[in-house]
C-alpha cells in the first residue's frame, strides 16, 4: 500500500560516505598544514594572504551548491516521474550553499580588514555573492512553504531556476558598475596575488578537499531530508486511519 | 495552444486590469502620493542639494522599485479577492496569455508612475533634462518598467496564491531586480546628466536593460504557469 | 460504472498538506445526473468537487473526469468542467457585463452566447450595468452561474451555491440548476440543506470521513 515515492535511499552509513568523511578529515588536516605552515607569506600583504585557502574553496563551493541545485531542479521538472529525491538534493545542495556563502562573505570580508583595514569595499564578487546569498535565503523560504511534498518541490524548481538564471545577470552588471569606479591598481585582496608552485598546488588542492566536505554534507542532509519526508508520509497513513474511523458508513 | 489565442488572451486581461485601475484609482489615489512622499523623504534624510541633484537617479529608481512592490501587490490582490485566479486557471486559460496580460498592465502602471517621479526630480531635486536626455529617459523607462513587471508578474503570483505569503515577495524580488536597478540608474544619470555624464553614454545601458527585460520576460511566461498551478 | 461515465473515482486520497482530506473515497457519477453531495463540515465535500474540477493534486488513487486522468494530468479536464466554490470569481470593481465579456473574451465565446448565458440566468440589462461590488450575493451568484454557462462546461460543480442567499434566491439557483441538466450538462452541488436538496436531485450521496456514502434518493 505503500506509495513508491516514500522510498528511503540507502543509509549514508555506507562504505563509500566514510570513506569520503575519512578523506575530507585527512584532506583538511594536509590543507591546514600547508596553508599554515608550508606555503610563503606574500609578498606585500604577509601572513594575511593564508585567508585564501579558505576563502577561495568556499566561494567555489557556494557555487558549485547552487549550479547542482539547479541541474537537480531542472531534473526534477524533466524527468516523467518526478523524482522527490532530485527535489531534496537541490534542497540540501542551497542550504549547504547558503551556509557556504556565509562563510564566502565573512573570510572575505576579514581579508579585506587584515590587508586593507576595511571589512567591505563592494568588490565585485563579494557584493554578487551578498546578493546571491539573499536570494537562496528566498529560495529556502519558498522550500517552507507548506503543501504536498509535490507541490514544495515544483515550486522550489522552478524558483531555483530563476535563481541561477541570476547569477550571471547580476555578476555582469555588478562588474560593470564596478569598473565605472576607478579602482586601485594595487594588489586587491580578493585575487592577484601572485602565487608560486606550492601555493597555486595548495589552493587547488584546498578547492579539491571542500568539494570532498561539501559531497558529504549534502548526502548527510539529503538522508535527513529524505528522513523528514517519510515521516510526514507515515503520518499521512495515520491520518488515514483516524480519518476513516472518524467515519461510521451506514 | 495557439499564439493568437494567447495574444488575446493577454489583451482581455491587461484590458481588464487597466480598467479596473482605472475605476479604482488605487494607483492614482495610493501609489503615486506614496512615490511622491518617498522623494520627499529623501529629500529630509539626504539634506543637502547638492547630493540629491547628483543622486537623483538612484532616487528615482529606489522609489520606483518600492513602488512596484506595492503596484504588484494590488495587482495580484484583485485576482485573489473573489478567487479570480483560480477561477482562469480552472477554465483551462492560456497562463501565458495570463502572465503577458498581467505584465502589460503593470508596465503601464510602472511607466506612468516612473513619469511622477521624474518630473518630481526635476522640480525637487532640481535635475535638467535636454531633447537628448529626454529620449534616453523615456526610453529608459519603459525598457526598465518591462524588466521590472516581468520579475513582478512571476514572483507576485507566487506570492498571493496563499494567506501569509505577502511578505515574500520583497525578499524574492528586490535582489533578482538589482541588474535592472543598476542598468537603469547609470542610463538616468546619462539622462540627467549628472556627474558630467553624457547622454550618448547612456545607450548601451539601455541595450542592457532591453536584455534583461527579454530573459526575464522569456523566463516568466514559462514558469508562471506551473509556479502559479497548485 | 461505464466507459462513458463522467466522473470515475476510485480510493482516491486528497492531501491538504499531511491531513487527507478526501481518505480513499470511491465514486462515479453518469451523465445526465444532478448530484446533491452532503456532509459535515470538513467531511471533504469542497476537495471532493475541487479535485473533479482538476484543481488539486491526487495523493493515491485514480480519477477519471469526463474521460481525463485527473491524477497524471489536471489541465486537461478544465476546459470542460465549471467550477463554482464560495468565491464568485469575479473582479469587483468591474460591471456584471464587463465581468461576462471579459470571460467570454478569454474563453473566445461570442457575444451571442453571452447575451443567451445572461438571459438564461436572469440578467437584467441594469442589472449587467452595475458593478459587481454593488450586486447583492444572488446576483453576483447568478453572475458566476451566467460565467460558466458561456463556457460552456458540461459538467457543473457547485460548492453550497445557495449559501448566503435568501429564500427566493435559492429556488431560483434550483430552477437554474434543473435547466442546466435539462440542457445537458451534469451537475454535481455540495450542500447543507437537507429538505431543499430531497426535491432538487436525481440521487444524494454523502462525504463522511473523506469517504463516499450513498444515502439513496435514486430516481
Amino acid at each position: 500500500m505503500s506509495n513508491a515515492q516514500t522510498s528511503v535511499p540507502p543509509p549514508t552509513r555506507t562504505a563509500t560516505t566514510r570513506n569520503l568523511g575519512l578523506i575530507a578529515i585527512l584532506g583538511s588536516v594536509v590543507l591546514a598544514l600547508l596553508g599554515l605552515f608550508f606555503t610563503a607569506e606574500d609578498v606585500v600583504q604577509g601572513s594575511s594572504v593564508r585567508i585564501m585557502y579558505v576563502h577561495v574553496p568556499t566561494a567555489w563551493v557556494a557555487y558549485l551548491a547552487f549550479v547542482f541545485t539547479a541541474v537537480c531542479s531542472a531534473g526534477y521538472l524533466r524527468g516523467k516521474k518526478h523524482s522527490l529525491n532530485l527535489d531534496r538534493l537541490a534542497g540540501a545542495s542551497a542550504e549547504v550553499g547558503v551556509i557556504f556563502m556565509g562563510l564566502t562573505l565573512v573570510t572575505g570580508s576579514l581579508w579585506g580588514r587584515l590587508s586593507w583595514g576595511t571589512y567591505w569595499d563592494w568588490d565585485p564578487r563579494l557584493t554578487t555573492t551578498v546578493f546571491l546569498f539573499v536570494t537562496y535565503v528566498g529560495y529556502l523560504a519558498v522550500r517552507g512553504l507548506g503543501g504536498t511534498q509535490q507541490q514544495r518541490a515544483k515550486r522550489s524548481a522552478i524558483v531555483a531556476l530563476f535563481a541561477v538564471i541570476e547569477i550571471p545577470l547580476v555578476h555582469f552588471s555588478v562588474l560593470l558598475w564596478r569598473s565605472l569606479h576607478q579602482e586601485a591598481t594595487v594588489l586587491r585582496p580578493n585575487g592577484d596575488v601572485r602565487m608560486d608552485g606550492l601555493m597555486l598546488f595548495s589552493l587547488v588542492f584546498g578547492v579539491a578537499v571542500f568539494t570532498v566536505i561539501f559531497a558529504w554534507l549534502v548526502l548527510h542532509r539529503n538522508r535527513v531530508l529524505a528522513l523528514v519526508d517519510a515521516v510526514e508520509m507515515r503520518g499521512i497513513d495515520a491520518a488515514l486511519a483516524a480519518r476513516h474511523a472518524e467515519g461510521v458508513p451506514t | 495552444m495557439s499564439a493568437s489565442r494567447i495574444v488575446g488572451v493577454a489583451r482581455a486581461v491587461a484590458s481588464k486590469d487597466l480598467r479596473i485601475e482605472w475605476r479604482s484609482r488605487v494607483m492614482t489615489n495610493q501609489v503615486l502620493p506614496f512615490a511622491a512622499i518617498v522623494m520627499v523623504l529623501f529629500a529630509f534624510a539626504l539634506d543637502n542639494d547638492g547630493i540629491l541633484q547628483r543622486v537623483a537617479p538612484g532616487l528615482v529608481w529606489m522609489a520606483t522599485l518600492f513602488a512596484s512592490l506595492v503596484v504588484v501587490q494590488r495587482s495580484f490582490a484583485v485576482e485573489s479577492a473573489d478567487s479570480a485566479i483560480d477561477a482562469l486557471r480552472l477554465a483551462g486559460v492560456p497562463s501565458q496569455g495570463v502572465y503577458l496580460g498581467k505584465v502589460a498592465a503593470l508596465v503601464v502602471q510602472l511607466v506612468v508612475c516612473e513619469a511622477v517621479l521624474a518630473a518630481l526630480a526635476l522640480i525637487l531635486y532640481r535635475v535638467n533634462v535636454d531633447r537628448h536626455g529626454a529620449v534616453l529617459l523615456v526610453t529608459t523607462c519603459i525598457l526598465g518598467s518591462l524588466g521590472i513587471a516581468a520579475l513582478a508578474a512571476v514572483y507576485g503570483g507566487l506570492s498571493v496564491a496563499d494567506r501569509g505569503r505577502e511578505t515574500l515577495l520583497p525578499l524574492l524580488l528586490l535582489p533578482a531586480l538589482a541588474p535592472v536597478l543598476i542598468g537603469a540608474t547609470r542610463a538616468t544619470e546619462s539622462a540627467f546628466g549628472s556627474d558630467g555624464a553624457r547622454a550618448a553614454e547612456g545607450w548601451p545601458w539601455v541595450g542592457l536593460l532591453a536584455v534583461f527585460g527579454a530573459i526575464f520576460l522569456f523566463g516568466g511566461t514559462l514558469g508562471f504557469g506551473p509556479l502559479t498551478d497548485e | 460504472m461505464s466507459e462513458t461515465s463522467v466522473v470515475d473515482v476510485r480510493d482516491a486520497v486528497v492531501l491538504l498538506g499531511s491531513f487527507p482530506a478526501l481518505a480513499e473515497a470511491t465514486l462515479t457519477i453518469e451523465r445526465g445526473e444532478l448530484v446533491v453531495v452532503q456532509g459535515a463540515n470538513g467531511a471533504g465535500k469542497t476537495t471532493l468537487l475541487r479535485l473533479c474540477a482538476g484543481l488539486v493534486p491526487l495523493a493515491r488513487g485514480t480519477a477519471r473526469v469526463m474521460g481525463h486522468d485527473v491524477g497524471s494530468n489536471r489541465a486537461a479536464v478544465r476546459a470542460n468542467v465549471g467550477f463554482l466554490g464560495h468565491a464568485n470569481g469575479l473582479y469587483a470593481d468591474l460591471t456584471a457585463g464587463e465581468n461576462l465579456s471579459f470571460w467570454s473574451d478569454v474563453v473566445g465565446a461570442s457575444r451571442t452566447e453571452v447575451a443567451a448565458a445572461a438571459h438564461r440566468m436572469g440578467l437584467s440589462e441594469r442589472l449587467l450595468s452595475t458593478q459587481v461590488g454593488r450586486l447583492s450575493a444572488g446576483q453576483k451568484r447568478r453572475t458566476a452561474l451566467a460565467v460558466m454557462a458561456v463556457r460552456r462546461a458540461t459538467l457543473w460543480l457547485l460548492d453550497e451555491p445557495h449559501a448566503g442567499l435568501d429564500a427566493p434566491g435559492r429556488d431560483e439557483i434550483d430552477t437554474l440548476l434543473r435547466d442546466a441538466v435539462a440542457a445537458g450538462a451534469t451537475v454535481v452541488v455540495a450542500s447543507h440543506e437537507l429538505e431543499r436538496s430531497a426535491s432538487l436531485a436525481t440521487r444524494r450521496i454523502e462525504v463522511v470521513g473523506g469517504r463516499i456514502v450513498e444515502s439513496g434518493g435514486h430516481s
